[in-house]
């Protein structure tokens, strides 16, 4: 990449390791993890649990807490790298250039505060100067844009549905329209028919402040009705990312291949398969390649080398010795 | 909706009022003697053993006096009709003073010592427990809750002695006991004020020190709590100022219980402070309702107590008046 690029894309993340340290050593939650958010554009990261997706949130957000620390890499947001920014710095970003859509639990918001300070308190602490019409002016349009009327805004949390909850957390995250959107598996707790309706208000207001957005999840079949391109993580790594329609289609990463064929299909009557053997340990992660050891592809260089990422199509990257310098070159991400 | 929530509450005080005032009534009458024969032998024990030949009949005709020949149901009927009169008879220890004067002038005493006390305790426990519980305090600060801790856990009536020896034997600054210089002509003026305050200091300070590592402890737990609520999460990524958070995300749901407990508290002010009043010789109703008890005083129980009743009962109804307001999930129409 170069830095024309990294000025033109709103969030570029290099390297990014970030390792929790515990008593019995750093566990590596994300080891290594790049990637960038063109203008615009919706990621959506997947792996299973603890394959580090919601660590990697907690980072760009600058959230993380003890015991987690980031060893390294970088995070470029707006073209400066967050990790040099002091503590103020940090929370002046918030909101005005990244902003987090919450887990979709159910008590997110305040419980003793009218939605309506809760949209203006963020406001406030980043120095916007409105009077109080102006102000609720700008809440009403906020609820609207997320499909809520804006009587809701007098209303207090418990008064609300938990998907009314979930898209006043979404008015609150384009209150300053930031140039990242961050979901952190923004439909958990809710109803399926829910889900749907949410995702799809988080990708209207999206497109209509121009964001980026990354939504991480492993709900395999929001993330093909939200992004527009998808990241598989395994063991603190992204192993594979690249278009939608690639990663379902023509999986290249054996990880992404039992993905997909362990998703249940309604047109095919097919057995359901899992992926066999347990997800690895991130304390004493596996030499070589750390999917080796669930790998019905692995050979031997598998468990002694890791795997370098190629570009094995056009903006489709995977992290695996099954592809040669025949099938794309390397690439650093 | 409001009037029907009102009603409601005001329903429950008067059931309140009612079901503890009949215990009130009941309860000093279980003892098997008689309060006039017992007071009658004690005057005649002071007077030196005095033989006096129509003991009977002045016992007979005091207890007519008090109404205590009644039937026990006549006498239950004349005390809600005295109580619904505010009349709570005269007192048979002090007799023949009234013991609403009695209550009155111990109520100011009491109210001003231990209704401040137990406020001041509160709201600096309070103010400890949430600057622990939030944690980007200074790790320096987490050495107070051993200290709460210990002085908690020890009887404040063994403080209040402690303190006692302390500073008025061992170095006599502060007087030991009442509540005022009885030399000192009472008037509103600073020597007066001065002289009351040095008086509270000690029994002021047991209360405070026993049990502001309560209400510390217990704001603490809330606040740990809270902290991890999901709230405080889209609060620090919505990055909000610090001071903002703690106040109106964290602090101001911590505090919920602790309003709830105040007011209980302060319900009981009047009936708790007992053994600091008798430790410290302050004539507040503490003190006034030992001596109605070891002297078997129904007259003057019943008042004291029947004052502690309604003061509870009418600060659980105030609770549950304001507490809708502080708390919105708490509405007026729920029972």
């Amino acid at each position: 990449m170069t830095t024309a690029t990294a000025v033109h894309s709103p969030l570029v993340v290099k390297d990014l390791k970030v390792y929790y340290y515990t008593r019995r050593g750093p566990v590596k939650a994300v080891d290594g993890v790049s990637f960038e958010l063109h203008r615009g554009e919706r990621l959506g990261l997947v792996g299973e649990s603890g394959s580090g997706k919601s660590t990697i949130a907690l980072a760009l957000m600058m959230a993380h807490k003890e015991p987690a620390r980031i060893e390294g890499g970088s995070i470029v947001l707006n073209g400066s790298n967050v990790l040099d920014d002091n503590s103020e710095q940090v929370r002046l970003r918030r909101l005005s250039e990244i902003a987090m859509v919450p887990q979709g639990a159910l008590n997110s918001l305040n419980p003793v505060m009218r939605i309506r300070d809760q949209v203006i308190d963020g406001l406030k602490d980043h120095n916007v100067s409105m009077s109080d019409g102006e102000f609720a002016n700008r809440v009403a349009e906020l609820l609207d844009s997320v499909g809520l009327h804006r009587d809701v805004a007098s209303r207090f949390p418990h008064e609300l549905s938990g998907g009314m909850k979930q898209r006043v957390s979404i008015a609150i995250a384009i209150s300053m329209n930031p140039s990242v959107i961050v979901a952190d598996e923004p439909t958990s707790a809710l109803d399926v028919v829910v889900q749907k309706q949410v995702v799809q208000t988080l990708r209207d207001v999206q497109e209509r402040i121009g964001a980026a957005a990354i939504m991480i999840g492993h709900d395999m079949g929001l993330m093909a009705q939200f992004a527009s391109r998808i990241g598989i993580m395994y063991g603190g790594k992204i192993v594979e990312i690249g278009p939608v329609s690639h990663i379902f289609n023509n999986p290249k990463h054996p990880y992404t291949r039992l993905l997909i064929s362990s998703l249940p299909d309604t047109r095919s009557k097919r057995r359901l398969e899992g992926i066999p053997g347990l997800p690895p340990s991130l304390l004493r992660p596996p030499p070589g390649c750390i999917f080796h050891t669930r790998c019905p592809d692995a050979m031997d260089i598998c468990s002694q080398e890791i795997p370098a990422t190629r570009e094995i199509d056009a903006l489709r990257y995977a992290a695996c010795h099954l592809y040669g310098d025949d099938d794309g070159k390397v690439v650093d991400l | 909706m409001t009037v029907d929530y009102v009603l409601r509450r005001l329903g429950m005080f008067v059931l309140i009022i009612f079901v503890a005032g009949t215990l009130n009534f009941a309860i000093p009458r279980l003892r098997p003697t008689n309060p006039v024969e017992e007071r009658m032998n004690q005057l005649l024990q002071q007077a030196g053993g005095v033989h006096i030949a129509n003991v009977k009949e002045m016992i007979a005709s005091y207890e007519e006096r008090f109404g205590l020949n009644n039937p026990l149901w006549r006498q239950y009927l004349n005390y809600w009709i005295a109580l619904a009169k505010l009349d709570f008879g005269q007192s048979i220890a002090y007799f023949p003073a009234d013991v609403t004067r009695e209550v009155m002038r111990s109520m100011p005493w009491t109210l001003g010592l231990v209704g401040v006390t137990t406020v001041m305790a509160a709201v600096i426990g309070s103010f400890f427990g949430a600057w622990l519980g939030w944690t980007r305090t200074p790790i320096a600060v987490s050495f107070v809750v051993p200290l709460l801790l210990i002085v908690t856990a020890v009887p404040f009536y063994l403080l209040g002695l402690l303190m006692l020896w302390v500073f008025t034997v061992f170095w006599p600054v502060l007087p030991g006991g009442g509540a005022h210089d009885p030399l000192i002509a009472p008037a509103f003026d600073l020597t007066t004020i001065i002289d009351i305050v040095q008086h509270a200091i000690l029994p002021g300070a047991a209360i405070i020190l026993s049990s502001v590592g309560f209400w510390g402890l217990g704001m603490r737990g809330m606040m740990v709590t809270t902290m991890g609520d999901d709230f405080i999460k889209l609060a620090e990524f919505k990055g909000l100022k610090e001071r903002r958070i703690f106040l109106r995300y964290a602090v101001r749901n911590a505090l919920l219980p602790q309003v709830t407990g105040l007011a209980i508290n302060i319900g009981f002010v009047v009936s708790g402070s007992v053994l600091v009043e008798v430790l410290f010789a302050y004539p507040g109703i503490g003190n006034l309702l030992y001596t109605a008890i070891t002297s078997n005083d129904y007259f003057l129980i019943q008042g004291v107590l029947m004052y502690v009743i309604f003061a509870v009962g009418l600060m659980l109804f105030i609770v549950d008046l304001i507490y809708p307001l502080i708390d919105p999930r708490i509405r007026y129409r729920s029972a």
